[in-house]
């Protein structure tokens, strides 16, 4: 309701878009470059020519495989996401039993967790079971810390469900697992998609877990790729820029098709 | 057609809901999930989160190089580590990080978040390439500053009258605040987000008073809107700490801990110690030091700023 114009922040704001703004032009510039005439011209210049010679690098030097990779880890997160929180929030939400709510609390410690943490038993526990350099070892975990932020979000939105609903389900006889699919799930849609936009973004930028858990180029994946290709071939520049475009378009789409779900899980994150 | 249905509805509730419930059950208790419900997810989390945070502090006091099995060497690992230059370096390190990161990073989200709170179409247009950052991957955006940075093709080649010779990953000082930058890049939006939803929330006739009673632009900022945002400041603070301390990504693909040992923060160390070295035992220590400052920290934060006292932001409404 603010309607007089606040100057500094606006300064600020336009300063704030050009630091945000060069350096994305910068790179998309430069991967639409020759490697001669990108270090002829230097970075800040105008591009001359045009040419998709480094998307095709990037792409050639094993960059489908990765991708590949990363699809698969981001399917599996997200599917296991799905299939995990919404019984836990429905019992977080509905179920009258301490232990329920004593597991809320847990999965609120959990969130203070940070995957650095526990990264050393996790690697003891992924080579125990024989999942070493396998995607499955890098979904599990991966899966496992996504769920305290998910089970937040996703139990935000059934608290929204108002209890005549379920009441006027239970005089109907409905069990519990009916309810469940009859009435929670559909009126769920918005915190579903929430988590399942959140989840696949903290999979396909995942880095810690398959840093350490794969270590061969067929289990490698993009943001792998992507620091491998800058310490082998660190000098071509404009190849791997492309490599980092392409690492951010699917990301991108999201965010043009999803960008409520997407924020509104990222504030979930952050306004715990 | 019409009486078809009411005949066929009518069997669905014999004997109306008297029937099958015992006198004296509540009857909201009916068709509640039990806790079994919550089971599965819960038993995943404690195999991947809780039982390894029990794990690294067992592990803190054996030796293993991951073969074989962990061997227990009682207080070794923490006396090592504790004599350990790099170490205690590395804990000033973050602490520096931390600190840096809050004082560049708040001010400017603030402002920013104020800012983009505003209903104007041009700053929901804006606000929508602020936040491009946060979508990133961490190793894509040091792949990308790093690029940037390169002191030969990079930006900083182009304008030597800022830079001088452009290796600015070269020296300690110019190393720490390219990753001190490059961590503002990075979240500046996130916590921008966290202030436009909070500043959102401020009631619109606190502004409307000051105004009545002639507060100015800056002064109803700094009476109106930085006193509602406390609790908003502490969160984002609170993961500013957290967020600094498990830096990882970006200290690897861009300075790889150095020059030297000049930007190995204490969470690149464990990786080192871990997993160059394979030390697991002092790298299960150095994870254990980590949860309990970043825990102690967050706690004396919602202490000292007495958040955990407080309970509506909105008193005297």
């Amino acid at each position: 309701m603010k309607t007089r114009p606040n100057y500094l922040a606006g300064i600020g704001a336009f300063i704030w878009l050009a630091i945000v703004a060069v350096p994305l032009y910068v790179m998309l510039s430069a991967t639409f470059q020759t490697r001669a005439e990108f270090g002829d011209n230097g970075p800040l210049s105008l591009p001359t020519s045009f040419t998709l010679q480094n998307y095709v690098d990037a792409v050639t030097s094993g960059f489908g495989r990765y991708f590949l990779n990363t699809i698969i880890v981001t399917v599996g997160v997200v599917g296991l996401v799905l299939l995990l929180v919404p019984p836990l929030s429905y019992a977080i939400v509905r179920s009258q039993s301490r232990a329920a709510s004593a597991i809320f609390r847990l999965f609120l410690l959990g969130l203070a967790i940070p995957a650095q943490a526990v990264i050393v038993p996790v690697f003891y526990l992924i080579n125990t079971v024989g999942l070493y350099d396998n995607l499955l070892g890098v979904i599990l975990p991966t899966a496992a810390f996504a769920l305290p932020i998910c089970t937040i979000i996703l139990s935000g939105t059934m608290r929204d469900i108002t209890p005549e609903l379920y009441e006027a389900m239970a005089m109907d006889g409905a069990t519990p697992a009916k309810s469940f699919l009859r009435l929670v799930l559909p009126l769920s849609k918005g915190g579903l998609s929430t988590i399942a936009v959140f989840s696949a973004l903290q999979a396909w930028n995942g880095f810690l877990f398959p840093l350490i858990l794969t270590q061969s180029e067929s289990t490698r994946v993009v943001t792998l790729g992507l620091f491998n290709f800058q310490t082998q071939f660190g000098i071509n520049i404009p190849g791997l820029l492309a490599a980092v475009t392409l690492s951010m378009v699917p990301v991108l789409l999201v965010y043009l098709f999803a960008r409520r779900a997407l924020v509104q899980g990222l504030m979930g994150a952050g306004g715990k | 057609m019409t009486t078809t249905l009411a005949q066929r509805r009518r069997p669905a509730h014999p004997g109306g809901p008297a029937k099958g419930r015992p006198a004296g059950r509540g009857g909201s208790n009916v068709g509640r999930p039990g806790f079994v419900w919550a089971l599965p997810a819960s038993i995943f989390f404690a195999l991947f989160a809780l039982v390894p945070l029990l794990a690294v502090a067992v592990l803190s006091f054996t030796t293993w190089s991951g073969l074989g099995d962990p061997k227990f060497v009682g207080l070794k690992n923490w006396e090592a580590l504790f004599a350990d230059p790099v170490m205690l370096q590395s804990l000033w390190l973050s602490l520096l990080f931390i600190v840096l990161g809050i004082v560049t990073q708040t001010p400017l989200s603030i402002l920013l978040g104020v800012w983009a709170a505003g209903n104007q179409k041009n700053r929901a247009i804006l606000s929508a390439v602020y936040f491009v950052p946060l979508l990133l991957s961490s190793a894509a955006i040091s792949v990308l500053w790093r690029a940037l940075l390169d002191p030969n093709f990079g930006i900083p080649g182009q304008m030597s009258w800022l830079f001088g010779d452009g290796n600015i990953l070269g020296t300690q000082t110019g190393a720490i605040a390219v990753l001190i930058f490059v961590g503002m890049w990075q979240f500046t939006p996130f916590h921008t987000l966290i202030y436009q939803g909070a500043a959102r929330q401020i009631p619109p006739v606190l502004y409307q008073a000051a105004s009545i009673d002639g507060a100015g632009t800056v002064r109803q900022f700094f009476s109106i809107t930085l006193p509602q945002l406390k609790n908003s400041i502490i969160t984002s603070v609170i993961l500013m700490v957290v967020g600094g301390l498990t830096t990882f990504e970006t200290v690897l693909i861009l300075t790889n801990g150095g020059p030297g040992t000049g930007t190995t923060i204490t969470a690149f160390h464990m990786y080192q110690e871990a997993f160059r070295r394979f030390d697991f035992g002092t790298g299960s220590a150095i994870a254990l030091v980590l949860v309990v400052i970043s825990t102690a920290i967050s706690f004396a934060v919602v202490r000292l700023s007495g958040y955990d006292k407080m309970r509506s932001s909105l008193e005297g409404l």
